[in-house]
This record gives C-alpha cells, sequence and structure tokens, in this order.
C-alpha cells in the first residue's frame, strides 16, 4: 500500500523552492526596474526557511523512503546556511550595486543553491545526496561567471566548471561501486551491510578512494585543491564569499554521512587517506598563502590550510572528533564571512579592496573596523581568547586522544607559519601608513552586521562553551 | 572581609575591563591619564592584599576560585595562587604602574590604547600566574603576545616591524609545543587540571618528550641560549614601557613555566636532561656576559644582561638534582629554588628600573649609543646617583636585591659541582665588567657634547618612579625575609615533588 510520506520532515525545502519559484517569476516580469524587491524577497525566503527550520526543531526522523533525514545534525547545520546566506546577501549588496552585478539571476542562482545545501544536509541516501551537490554546483559555477566581460572571471568559472564535475563525476563512480558491493544506495543500508561483512573489502576501498577523491575535490584539499585559488581570486568578491562560506557546511554533511554513517566500519580505510589530505593541505595552505599579495588568494590558501584542520576532526573518526570538526566549520564559516565581508566593506565604485597594500594603514581611517579586522585575523591564526582558538584546540585534542600525535604536531607547526601572513595583515593595518583615503560606502545595515560577525568571533571566544556542546550534542 | 573578595578575578579582571574603557575613550579626554593611574594603582593595592592574606604556613592554593567555563571538555575557570605565583602578580601589578607613570608625557601618539594595551596585557599576566587549569592557562599565556605585538609594531623604533614579528613569531613557536603537550597530559590524565597533572604517572619516555615540548615553550620565554635573538631585538625597538614589561614580567614567565609545568610534572626526565639546562644555563651566564660586554647600544646591553641573569634562574632550578645526589640535607635544594625565585623578582625590580633609566635619557636625547653619552653626571646629578645605584644592583652589589638571588644560587651551585659555581661565579666578575663600563662611558668623564651639556635633570614624576624602585630593592637587598618567607612553604612542596620518581 502506498504510504504518504512525512512532508513536515522537508518542509524549510518546500518553503525555499516555493520562494525560489516565486522570485524567479518575480525577476522574469520586472527585470532590473524592481531589483530591490528581488533583494528583500530573497532575504525573506530564507528568513522564512529559518523560521520553519527553528519550528520543527527536535522533530526527527527518515522520510521518502529512507531518502531523506531530519536529525540534529541537519537541524544545526541548516541554520547556519541559512544566517550564514542571509549575511552573505547583505554583504554583498552594496558591491554588486558597483558593479552593475545587481541582477535578478544572483538572487535567483544563490536561493537555489542554498536549497541545494539544504538538501545535501538533508540527504540520506547517495541519490539524494549528488541531486543537492549538484544543484549548489551548478548555481554556483554560473554565478562564478555572471561577470561575463571579465576575463578573469571567466576562466575561474571555467576552470571552477571542468574541475567540478571532474569531482562529481568521481564521487559519482564512487557510489556505484559502493552500491555495486552493498546493493544498496541508502547510507543506513550501506552501514548495516558493511557490519555485517557482506560484499569485498577491496572493492568497497576501491570506492571509498574515489569517494574521498570527490570530497577533497569538493573541500578544495591537497593535492584536489587546484581549482580553490584561481576561483576565489578570479570570481568577483560577493560570489567569492558566497562560494567561501555555506557550501564548506553543506560539503561537511556529505564527509559525515558518507564517511561517519555510511562507511564507518571502513574507518581503518579512510582514515590513512584523510591523514594524507589533512597534513599536505596544512603544510601546502600555509605556505603557499605566505607568497600571495592579493588578499582573496592568500585567503584562498588559508581556506585550504583551514580544510586540513577541519578534516583532522573527521579523521579521528570519533565522536569528539566529528563534533569538533563541526565546531571548526561553523567558525570557519564566520570567521570567512568575515574577512571577506571587510574586503566588501572596503571597495567601492572602480576600487576593489582585494590587494594586501589596500588595507594600508585601516587603524588610522578606520579604527573600528581594523579591530575587526584584526579580530578576525588572530583568530584565523588560532590565538587565543578568540573562537578559532578554540577550533583548533578541539581537532588537535580529537587526533591526540587517538594517539596520532604526528598529525597534531604537523597542525601546530604549521600554524605557526599560517601566523605569519595573518600577522602581515595586522601589521599593514596597523604598523603602515595609509596611501588611499577614502569613505565607508557600504550600508549602515552592513557595517552593524559585520561588526556583529567579528564580534561574535571574539564572543565565542570567551564563553566557547555554548557552542560546543551543541557541536557534542548533534552527534551525542 | 578580604577573604571572601575574589581577589584574584579582580587583579585580572578590574585591569582588563578597565584598559577596554581606556581603549575607547579617545586620545583627546583629559581625564584619560588619572583613569589609568588609578586603575593600575587600584590593582596594585589590591594585589598587597593578596599579600596580606597570605598564609604562608601552606603550600596549598590559595584564594581559589573554581567554576565550570567550557563544560564539553571539562575546562574550569580554576584560579589559585601560591608561594610561587603571588609575588609574582605583585611584580606585575607594580611593574604596571610604573610604565603607566613613564607613559605620562612621553607618549603622544595613540596615548589611550597605548594605556590600554599595558592595562590589558596586566590583567593577562596575572591571569598567567594565577590559572590553574591548563586550557585557561594556555589561553592567557598566548592572549599575552597580542598586546605586546601591537605595543612593539605601533610605538616602537624604526626597525620595530621585524622585532615585533621576531618575537611573536619565536614565542608562539614555542608555546605551540606546550599546547600539543598540554592536551598530551590531558589524554592521559583525563582532566584539564594542572594540579591532576603533577599527580599523573609518566614513563620516561613520555616525560622525556613533554620536558623537551616544556623545553622549547619556556626556554623561548626566559629566554635561554641559543634562542635568545628574539629579546635584544624586541628590547631594542620597544617603547620604555614594552621593555619594562618585557623585562620584567614576560621573561618570569618562562621561570614560572618550569617551576609549575616541567618540574613537577617529569622530574625524573628533569633528572635525567638537567645537564644539558643547566649547560645551556651556564652558556647564558658566561658567554651572554661577554657578548654585553660588546654592546655599543645602552638597551641591547642591558637585554644581553637580562639573558645573563635568567641564565641564573634555570640553573638554579635545575642544579637541585646533582644537589641531592651529592648531599644528605635538602638545605641546598631549597636555597637554589628560593634562590631563582629571589633572582627573578629582583631581576624584574631591577631591569624595569634600567629600562626606566635609559627611557629617562631616550626621551632628551633620543638616541640609545652608548657613545652619544658622557659626563651625564654633570647635567643630570640625581638621576645619574639612580642609574649608578640601579647598575650596581644589575652588577650584583651586596645590599642590593641583585646581589641576594645570585649569591643564594651560587652557594647551592657548590653543593652540586664546584665548576658549577665557578662558572656561575663569573657574572661577578663580568657583570661589574660591562656594568661599570657602562656606567664609566656614559655618566663620568668630561661632558661630551652639547647635547648632553643641555640635558636637564630628573623633573618629579621621573624622580618618584626611580625613588620607588630604588627603595624596593634596597629593602629587598637587606632584608628579603618577607619574600622568601611566602614562598618556603611552596619551594618544599615542590622539592619533594620532584624527589619522588614518577615512574
Amino acid at each position: 500500500m502506498f504510504q504518504v510520506p512525512n512532508m513536515l520532515f522537508a518542509l524549510p525545502e518546500m518553503v525555499l523552492l516555493t520562494m525560489a519559484c516565486v522570485i524567479l517569476l518575480v525577476v522574469a516580469f520586472t527585470g532590473a526596474r524592481k531589483i530591490e524587491w528581488v533583494y528583500g524577497l530573497s532575504q525573506l525566503s530564507l528568513a522564512l526557511t529559518l523560521l520553519v527550520v527553528l519550528w520543527s526543531l527536535g522533530d526527527w526522523g527518515l522520510t521518502f523512503s529512507d531518502t531523506y533525514i531530519k536529525d540534529a545534525l541537519s537541524d544545526l547545520l541548516k541554520v547556519f546556511i541559512c544566517v550564514v546566506n542571509m549575511l552573505v546577501l547583505l554583504y554583498s549588496v552594496n558591491y554588486l550595486k558597483a558593479r552593475q552585478l545587481m541582477q535578478g539571476e544572483f538572487f535567483v542562482l544563490a536561493v537555489f543553491s542554498t536549497l541545494g545545501m539544504l538538501i545535501m544536509v538533508s540527504a540520506y541516501h547517495m541519490l539524494t545526496l549528488y541531486l543537492g551537490l549538484e544543484l549548489m554546483s551548478l548555481c554556483l559555477y554560473a554565478m562564478v561567471a555572471m561577470q561575463r566581460d571579465s576575463a578573469v572571471a571567466t576562466e575561474a568559472a571555467m576552470k571552477y566548471f571542468i574541475l567540478g564535475s571532474i569531482a562529481s563525476g568521481m564521487l559519482l563512480y564512487g557510489m556505484s561501486i559502493i552500491y555495486g558491493v552493498t546493493g544498496s544506495l541508502a547510507i543506513n543500508e550501506i552501514a548495516l551491510a558493511i557490519a555485517n561483512t557482506d560484499g569485498n573489502e577491496t572493492i568497497l576501498s576501491f570506492g571509498i578512494v574515489f569517494l574521498v577523491i570527490g570530497i577533497g575535490f569538493k573541500f578544495g584539499a591537497v593535492p584536489f585543491h587546484m581549482w580553490l585559488p584561481d576561483v576565489y581570486h578570479g570570481a568577483p568578491t560577493a560570489m567569492t564569499l558566497f562560494i567561501a562560506a555555506a557550501p564548506k557546511i553543506a560539503a561537511f554533511a556529505m564527509i559525515i554521512r558518507l564517511l561517519a554513517e555510511g562507511l564507518i566500519d571502513l574507518q581503518n580505510h579512510w582514515q590513512d587517506m584523510l591523514v594524507m589530505l589533512a597534513v599536505l593541505s596544512m603544510i601546502l595552505g600555509n605556505v603557499v598563502a605566505i607568497a600571495q599579495s592579493n588578499l582573496k588568494r592568500m585567503l584562498a590558501y588559508s581556506t585550504i590550510s583551514h580544510v586540513g584542520f577541519l578534516l583532522m576532526g573527521v579523521l579521528s573518526g570519533t565522536e569528539e572528533g566529528f563534533a569538533a570538526s563541526l565546531f571548526y566549520t561553523l567558525i570557519y564559516a564566520l570567521m570567512t564571512l568575515g574577512a571577506f565581508g571587510m574586503i566588501l566593506l572596503l571597495s567601492r565604485q572602480g576600487f576593489e579592496a582585494e590587494n594586501i597594500d589596500d588595507f594600508k594603514g585601516l587603524s588610522e581611517r578606520e579604527p573600528w573596523f581594523a579591530l575587526m579586522m584584526m579580530i578576525l585575523m588572530f583568530s584565523m591564526a588560532g590565538i587565543p581568547p578568540l573562537a578559532g582558538f578554540y577550533a583548533k584546540l578541539s581537532v588537535i585534542k580529537a587526533v591526540i586522544d587517538v594517539d596520532l600525535l604526528m598529525v597534531a604536531l604537523v597542525a601546530v607547526v604549521t600554524s605557526v607559519i599560517g601566523a605569519y601572513y595573518y600577522l602581515r595583515i595586522i601589521k599593514v593595518m596597523y604598523f603602515d601608513k595609509p596611501v588611499v583615503e577614502h569613505k565607508l560606502e557600504a550600508s549602515s545595515s552592513m557595517q552593524i552586521m559585520l561588526s556583529a560577525n567579528a564580534l561574535m568571533v571574539l564572543g565565542l571566544g570567551i564563553v566557547p562553551g555554548i557552542l560546543m556542546k551543541l557541536c557534542t550534542i548533534v552527534f551525542a | 572581609m578580604l577573604a571572601e573578595l575574589p581577589l584574584l578575578s579582580l587583579v585580572i579582571w578590574l585591569p582588563i575591563i578597565g584598559g577596554l574603557l581606556v581603549l575607547f575613550t579617545g586620545d583627546q579626554k583629559p581625564f584619560l591619564k588619572p583613569v589609568a593611574l588609578a586603575i593600575a594603582a587600584l590593582t596594585m593595592l589590591l594585589s598587597f592584599c593578596l599579600y596580606a592574606g597570605f598564609d604562608v604556613s601552606t603550600h596549598e592554593m590559595q584564594f581559589v576560585e573554581k567554576t565550570p567555563w567550557i563544560e564539553t571538555f571539562n575546562v574550569f575557570y580554576h584560579l589559585g595562587v601560591d608561594g610561587f605565583s603571588m609575588p609574582l602578580i605583585i611584580l606585575t601589578t607594580i611593574s604596571t604602574l610604573l610604565v603607566v607613570v613613564a607613559a605620562w608625557e612621553v607618549i603622544q601618539h595613540r596615548l589611550s590604547q597605548y594605556l590600554a594595551a599595558f592595562l590589558i596585557m596586566e590583567g593577562l599576566m596575572n591571569a598567567v600566574f594565577s590559572s590553574l587549569d591548563a586550557v585557561l592557562f594556555y589561553v592567557f599565556f598566548e592572549a599575552m603576545l597580542i598586546p605586546l605585538f601591537l605595543v612593539i609594531g605601533i610605538w616602537g623604533g624604526p626597525n620595530r616591524v621585524y622585532a615585533t614579528l621576531k618575537f611573536f613569531l619565536y614565542t608562539f613557536f614555542g608555546s605551540v609545543f606546550l599546547l600539543v603537550a598540554l592536551l598530551y597530559l590531558r589524554h592521559v590524565s583525563d582532566s584539564f587540571a594542572i594540579l591532576d597533572f603533577h599527580a599523573v604517572g609518566l614513563s620516561l619516555n613520555e616525560q622525556t618528550w613533554l620536558l623537551l615540548a616544556f623545553l622549547i615553550a619556556f626556554a623561548v620565554k626566559v629566554p635561554m641560549w641559543p634562542v635568545h635573538t628574539w629579546l635584544p631585538d624586541a628590547h631594542v625597538e620597544a617603547p620604555t614601557g614594552g621593555s619594562v614589561i618585557l623585562a620584567a614580567i614576560t621573561l618570569k614567565i618562562g621561570g614560572y613555566g618550569f617551576l609549575r609545568f616541567a618540574l613537577p610534572i617529569a622530574p625524573d626526565a628533569s633528572m635525567v636532561l638537567d645537564w644539558f639546562i643547566i649547560t645551556l644555563s651556564l652558556i647564558a651566564v658566561v658567554y651572554i656576559g661577554f657578548v654585553a660586554l660588546a654592546q655599543t647600544d645602552l638597551k641591547k646591553l642591558i637585554a644581553y644582561s637580562s639573558i645573563a641573569h635568567m641564565g641564573f634562574v634555570t640553573l638554579g632550578l635545575f642544579i637541585i638534582f646533582d644537589i641531592f645526589a651529592n648531599a644528605s640535607t635538602g638545605s641546598g635544594a631549597v636555597l637554589a629554588i628560593e634562590g631563582a625565585m629571589v633572582q627573578m623578582i629582583s631581576h624584574g625590580f631591577i631591569s624595569a628600573a634600567m629600562f626606566l633609566a635609559v627611557g629617562v635619557l631616550y626621551d632628551r636625547m633620543h638616541t640609545r649609543e652608548i657613545s652619544a653619552y658622557g659626563g651625564v653626571v654633570n647635567t643630570m646629578p640625581v638621576f645619574a646617583g639612580f642609574a649608578v645605584f640601579f647598575a650596581m644592583a644589575n652588577a650584583g652589589l651586596p645590599g642590593t636585591s641583585g646581589f641576594v638571588g645570585e649569591f643564594m644560587v651560587i652557594l647551592a651551585a657548590f653543593q652540586a659541582n664546584f665548576w658549577f659555581a665557578f662558572l656561575a661565579a663569573t657574572t661577578l666578575i663580568l657583570g661589574a665588567a660591562y656594568t661599570l663600563w657602562m656606567v664609566k662611558r656614559v655618566f663620568f668623564g668630561e661632558v661630551a657634547n652639547n647635547e648632553v651639556k643641555a640635558l636637564t635633570d630628573v623633573n618629579r614624576r621621573e624622580f618618584w618612579m626611580l625613588a620607588s624602585l630604588a627603595v624596593i630593592v634596597l629593602l629587598l637587598g637587606v632584608w628579603p625575609e618577607p619574600l622568601v618567607n611566602v614562598m618556603h612553604a611552596s619551594v618544599e612542596h615542590l622539592l619533594t615533588q620532584v624527589s619522588q620518581s614518577k615512574l
């Protein structure tokens, strides 16, 4: 007999999908005239989705023939994805306006991409996961290409698209191998089949290789990081911000669903692979970032190193480790949001504040925002009492608890190397004299939210307990 | 009533919150300096209450405060002081007050940020000395780098960026190994409490690695030869206040770290590796003494003499194992540790005084080159009096506090090994040589040039600033009892901890 699936578990996605269609229609009929409305509608749809997520908190279960899950992890990640993307849109508006990029397509793509992220977070079946991933990624490719007259942006979009497609292909291939061995695409059935040791472990580990490659591509972990600096650098800063923040949260859900929930019993296979990815990412990301003079490129390499740190928690294979990685992901999203937000804040008509030298003497021009940037940079470097420190502390603790001391040592040594380039930003802001004179053009709401964003990084550094506890509860 | 106040929280948070208030006051407000001074003075008075309420008969932690902080990791906001940390807190509060006074007319550029940095720094340092939870300790230990990084970078000399980056990266590099060590200890003991770390049993191999991690972290701070090279650079470039805090307190955190972590957590490894640390300390005393002799920059000279003096601290801390092996009674070991502690406190005051004195000269002449001076005594007789007194104290003249610590350590070293004592005692010659030669070149002789001729003597603010330090140095020199008494129980306890094998 046909059973009606529990639609309520996917209510946030349905709300967002409906709103996305409405936005699409509004864009189609008003064109560029009512672009402010479209922006408002996008914010409203994200806010509505957030409200629905918050309203339905705690009611957990599987639905749609067990292909869709609503659990503590998905709830927490959805809250953060919505909040992060609302901030991203807010930070981007001025920048987009100044560059004639304030078009309906941006908002449509942003909302659909968010929908893809939400689906990824809730996917409990490899196909659903793939569907969500592609929905998100395709929107991102298009977004990068929006500035079509810019050669750099087009090149970045091309690279992103091709490498992203290869990654998706790898992922799909890995999924098909695992399907071939276990006979299922559902995460829980895969886990069950492996626990019963049905199927050939060698072939399974072969499948894992492809899964890990796909995940590595999506995260931008070394040696699958090639696309990341070019895309971050080439894309308009608003798009970079969109790519850098929330998709990492969604990717975190993907790695947890696949490796930690589906293939946990094969941890001995994927742990070593992740160790390699993590160690290489931390080393390469931190070392190469030193040589960058473009802030976006520097932040791209810093992202690679953060990905290395983030993987440390996952590779430990313990509940504490997953919680630590989750904590790291959320803190990372907040810090990245703030850092790219600062670039957007200082950019204006015909001027991209994306070179490190553009921050010269900021503490004399804009003492308040220099302080905010300093907080973000020290936090990224992992200096207490800022949130980034506790993120590093918890992932390092996770690997030490499973006796992977060498990984911990690599992590701390590379974080010293990393400290150098973050300090350079602070040096430029505080110790150098200003060269350019200009006033901020950003709206006051952006200024307030950006300050709140940075102060949150400080606040979470002084009382990190609450968020850490939330992250632990999710995996308990 | 005193016992009910959360005194430790007050000496930590009053300056931090006060510092933030000062930061947002802005440079133009006339009440800026008095407010900063009042905060520093109040914090100092509160730290004196710690002394007054301190029970000298026990080694237990006192003024303990404990509330959960990060529950998932079992991290507590756990404070407490014993005979080692309490005197260091008082040293911190006194030094900060002097720094605020020293900045009074001298700092024109971004004054509110300058004062705020030092007040916040004071709170963080007090917190480092009173943290009993490893995470809490590490947080403050690292957070301290931020204000000092900015102080050197913003108000420093021409080569300040190089100096401050070097300072930051050196100390950060050292401390990340401390973090790994602390996390490993938590893994073994399942607690972040430092006192639980003391009790946990560890194999010699584990202890050795832990000791090496502690050594990297704290040797950079002390600084010990050969990781001392950041210090002369940082001192030369730092503004007067930065030099004072750097020399008087942050160096002491290295010594304190050995007392609080290395010795009680890894006693067996310390015993096995003591020759290594003793060698480094003796190199610091002798070789760096010679290096100091060759300096042409006043601040560099004092910086190198600081390294040599801190060599006595690490020497005193690690000769105890040889004393155990040689002597049946433990009195020599007590003398060694107490000597190291007295040396830390005394060096804190003397180096602060020396840097303040150089600051007084620098404010007038804007040069630190020894060759630019000569015959200063003719134009600044009162100042020269103070400067010569502090120089003598630096050289270890009996009757000043500089003598007490060095003498105790040398005396103890005789019970360990004659040659240790012999080499350590060369400091009495070397120290006298570089200090007196500097005094001769700067203060005595004919007036060297017109700039020196135009010098004016210390004003009232500078007079009281130097006079208060002179009184402390003299007092501790002739009557060190109050200081030694406070730490006695803690020293005895440390020695019992160290003498029990953890294997």
